[in-house]
């Protein structure tokens, strides 16, 4: 095991600000990252112990134990539910023989939950050993197991042929279907690499900011900062070396836009973040990718290569002096809050994905202390049209206050879950007549960080200024328990990925959760719903946007959905802590051997 | 005017929250001008004898019997008060809660390194002991508890403070600094 840690540090030339990087690489070597190996990072980076279990401790992916030869990450997220995860959880823990969270006996399968992989529109879907299977059903499931026992390896474990475009590349390989619905300006094949970069170089950087802002873009990671101002305050901020990232850590429940456009538009991608480096100055390109798109790793690092072999990357891009711009990949290891623009530089950095302070802002101090440019996938595509065709041309897509396109990723109960590429100022009405949603009973907008709208509000128009959206449609039909089945599942998950530096982002998320239960036990009162309004406003002193949205799910449905907290709670009485004697001594009479309490024997 | 009576209990509680009270020094003669003690470790009165005005409750519920004196005085005080950390919160007996009971009494009286004597490897199971709760609540969980006082334990003048505010009916502003539990 020395040898091949070793090999893995000299990789990354013992950068501690590569311990992303090489810890990952430890895991793909051994397994997962012992104590010894630990011991070995730490002293070849001359960092210590702790620093090394920081990271490692808190990207979910990563293992310090044994976590089974082939390891099996389902996801939990609300779609797959209904899809059926249920019976292929069942199927699963039949078939292997051990629980979720634990591994086989014979330390062969590991069974664990995971948060949304980014496969809504093909769900149940799981990643073994970093291989996506989609679509699954008990059936399959079985098959899986069966053949995984029998010894296959898991890439011939894929239904061959399923997936389609550069899916089904040499470099892919994977099952995994695009499902591109609707084709705009971004998502248009007919585009050519290298023809922006060959436009701005009569430019200057300046020119190509005023072309930016001109367009009114916004960032369409969901903040919706417009991308030209941005471009601008990093431009003019001081610093010798400047940072283009792009972050593609997609990690918002429903979202799955930026999976389609590295899959099939990588080469546009990198000439956005060009096209960033030369407005702004910046020499070096961080492609942040989500853990959960490892299966793209081969194809993104081919096109990569490629693209420099046609001098659209590397120095003296199109034979312009001074054009020099590179970019490396990073991938993270399974933290929803890495896609914080912030946390996102410090997992870059190689730490734990905690946000920062703001400010100051990543254009003035971010990657490594330096001026650093944040923008989604979906921004930096865009801006290499906008560069092509003009600002004038992309503000005639949209509305005044949300020029352009949207790239939507839509999922749920409807016939053609996928991604649509619509321009600003479509209603939901609209998109639910597209997609084939016949009886919808409410549409989650914006993922879980978003709102939860029902019939009433579907004439309402997706822009800045009514619904504002990172492109997240999840349509949740009639027959479905919106508070049970969704609002439940969107709470887990805030829970399970707040960093927990905040107070009220790592307790309130928790007191919420048992709040709700508590309703759907049959044991809310009124003053339950009150509560929980009231204590709302305390979210928002929470450091990033997670703590600060991680209670919208409850929040806006009770304000647009009571009734079915109504419906639930006692009108019998004013209080009802939920609480039962009888069952919270079960557990020590049990372990002291004495008679559990019943109602007869409970004297007061 | 009839005056106010006022009950007190210490439930899963160290009797910290009990020793501020008696902290607001020579005030307790003005106090027990204003008020009487009816069921209290300070009178050592053990059942209610009478409607209680007041109730203050230490502590949080580890065991079945905290469950019932608790109940006990939610029925006989028309108002509750949560009086520090623990009663709150759970305070630092809920340091148990992560663990498993069975693990606890096993660490208690069987594992742990001061355990000498327990030859016979006996988890306490007697009939006349109260039954262990599978996790520290607080004692809002329980019952309705009308107010909080924080701190642990929550200063003498706060202690004061509150009681003069619900005697006279005012409302009290609890400092930020108060809100202390270390
Ligand atoms: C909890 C959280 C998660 C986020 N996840 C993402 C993400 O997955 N992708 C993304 O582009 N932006 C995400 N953002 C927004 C980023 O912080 C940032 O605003 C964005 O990347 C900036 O790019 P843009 O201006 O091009 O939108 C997230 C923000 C928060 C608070
Ligand atoms: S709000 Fe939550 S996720 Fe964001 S920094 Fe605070 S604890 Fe972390």
């Amino acid at each position: 095991m020395k040898a091949s840690v070793q090999k893995v540090l000299d990789r990354y030339k013992s950068d501690p600000t590569r311990l992303m990087d090489i810890l990952i690489d430890t895991q793909s070597e051994v397994g997962y990252v012992p104590d010894a190996a630990v011991a070995q990072i730490a002293r070849s980076l001359g960092i210590s112990r702790v620093d090394v279990e920081q990271t490692l401790s808190f990207y979910h992916f990563f293992n310090r134990k044994p976590a089974g030869e082939f390891q099996v990450y389902l996801n939990n997220s609300v779609v797959a539910e209904m899809y059926g995860r249920r019976k292929v959880t069942e199927a699963f823990e039949e078939a292997a023989g051990c629980r979720f969270g634990q591994v086989s006996d014979d330390g062969l399968i590991g069974l664990y939950d995971t948060s949304c992989i980014g496969m809504n529109d093909q769900e149940p879907a799981a990643l073994i050993n970093n291989v996506v299977f989609t679509r699954l059903t008990p059936f399959r499931v079985r098959e899986i197991i069966r053949d995984i026992k029998a010894g296959k390896k898991v890439e011939d474990l894929v239904v061959e042929g399923a997936g389609d475009g550069e899916n089904a590349g040499k470099l892919v390989r994977s099952m995994v279907q695009n499902n591109i619905r609707k084709i705009g300006p971004v998502l248009d094949p007919e585009y050519i690499p290298g023809e922006a970069l060959k436009k701005i170089t009569r430019l200057t950087p300046e020119q190509v900011i005023q072309e930016i802002k001109l367009s009114n873009i916004r960032g369409r990671g969901g903040a919706g900062f417009p991308t030209g101002l941005k471009w601008e305050f990093c431009r003019k901020a001081q610093g010798i070396q400047k940072y283009i990232l792009c972050n593609a850590d997609e990690g918002e429940p429903g979202t799955f836009k930026d999976r389609v456009i590295l899959t099939e538009l990588p080469r546009l991608l990198f000439e956005g973040m060009a096209v960033a480096g030369y407005a702004v100055g910046a020499t070096e390109g961080i492609l942040y990718v989500r853990y959960e798109y490892r299966y793209l790793q081969r194809h993104l690092e081919n096109v990569l290569a490629e693209t420099r072999k046609k001098k659209l990357l590397g120095k003296k891009i199109m034979g312009k002096e001074g054009f020099d711009f590179d970019i490396r990949i990073q991938f993270g290891a399974g933290a929803y809050i890495c896609g914080e623009e912030s946390a996102l530089i410090e997992s870059a950095e190689g730490k734990r994905g905690e946000p920062r302070d703001r400010p100051p802002f990543p254009v003035e101090s971010g990657y490594l202390g330096c001026p650093t440019v944040v923008n989604n996938v979906e921004t930096l595509c865009s801006a290499v049209k906008i560069i092509l065709n003009g600002g004038e041309w992309y503000k005639s897509f949209g509305t005044k206050d949300s020029t352009g396109t949207k790239v939507l990723s839509v999922s749920g109960d409807c016939k053609y879950p996928g991604i649509y590429e619509v321009e600003w100022g479509f209603s939901v009405n609209d998109i639910l007549d597209m997609t084939g949603a016949d009886e919808p009973q409410a549409v989650q907008v914006g993922g879980p960080s978003g709102t939860l709208i029902g019939p009433d509000e579907f004439d309402r128009i997706l822009c800045y200024s009514d619904l504002a959206t990172g492109g997240s449609l999840i349509i949740i039909g009639k027959q479905r328990d919106l508070l049970k089945d969704v609002v439940m599942n969107f709470t887990d998950f805030f829970v399970e990925e707040s960093c927990g530096s905040c107070v009220p982002c790592r307790s309130m998320t928790v007191l919420f959760r048992q709040k709700l239960q508590k309703i759907l036990d049959g044991h809310g009162v009124k003053q339950d719903i009150e509560d929980m309004i009231a204590w709302g406003p305390t979210m928002k002193i929470n450091r990033c946007g997670l703590g600060q949205t991680a209670v919208n799910p409850i929040l806006s449905s009770i304000k647009n959905f009571r009734h079915l907290y109504e419906d639930r709670i006692r009108k019998d009485r004013s209080f009802d802590g939920g609480f039962d004697l009888q069952a919270a001594v079960a557990e020590s009479c049990w372990a002291v051997h004495r008679k559990p309490l019943t109602e007869e024997n409970d004297h007061e | 005017m009839r005056k106010p009576v006022i009950a007190t209990a210490s439930l899963a509680g160290c009797f910290g929250c009990h020793m501020s009270i008696l902290d607001i020094d020579e005030k307790i003669l003005d106090l027990i001008e204003l008020v009487d003690f009816h069921k209290s470790p300070i009178t050592d009165i053990k059942k209610f004898g009478r409607k209680c005005d007041i109730g203050l409750i230490e502590g949080g519920c580890c065991n079945s019997e905290n469950v019932h004196v608790l109940r006990d005085f939610r029925k006989n005080c028309k108002i509750l008060v949560s009086v520090g950390e623990c009663a709150v919160m759970g305070g630092l007996p809920a340091l148990r809660n992560g663990i498993p009971v069975a693990e606890c009494l096993e660490e208690a009286y069987l594992n742990g390194p001061t355990v000498h004597e327990n030859t016979e490897r006996i988890l306490p199971n007697d009939d006349e002991l109260p039954m262990i709760l599978d996790k520290v609540y607080p004692c809002h969980e329980i019952v309705k508890i009308d107010y909080f006082l924080p701190g642990c334990p929550p200063r003498a003048e706060l202690i004061w403070e509150a009681l003069i505010g619900l005697i006279q009916g005012k409302e009290i502003k609890i400092p930020y600094e108060a809100f202390k539990y270390d």
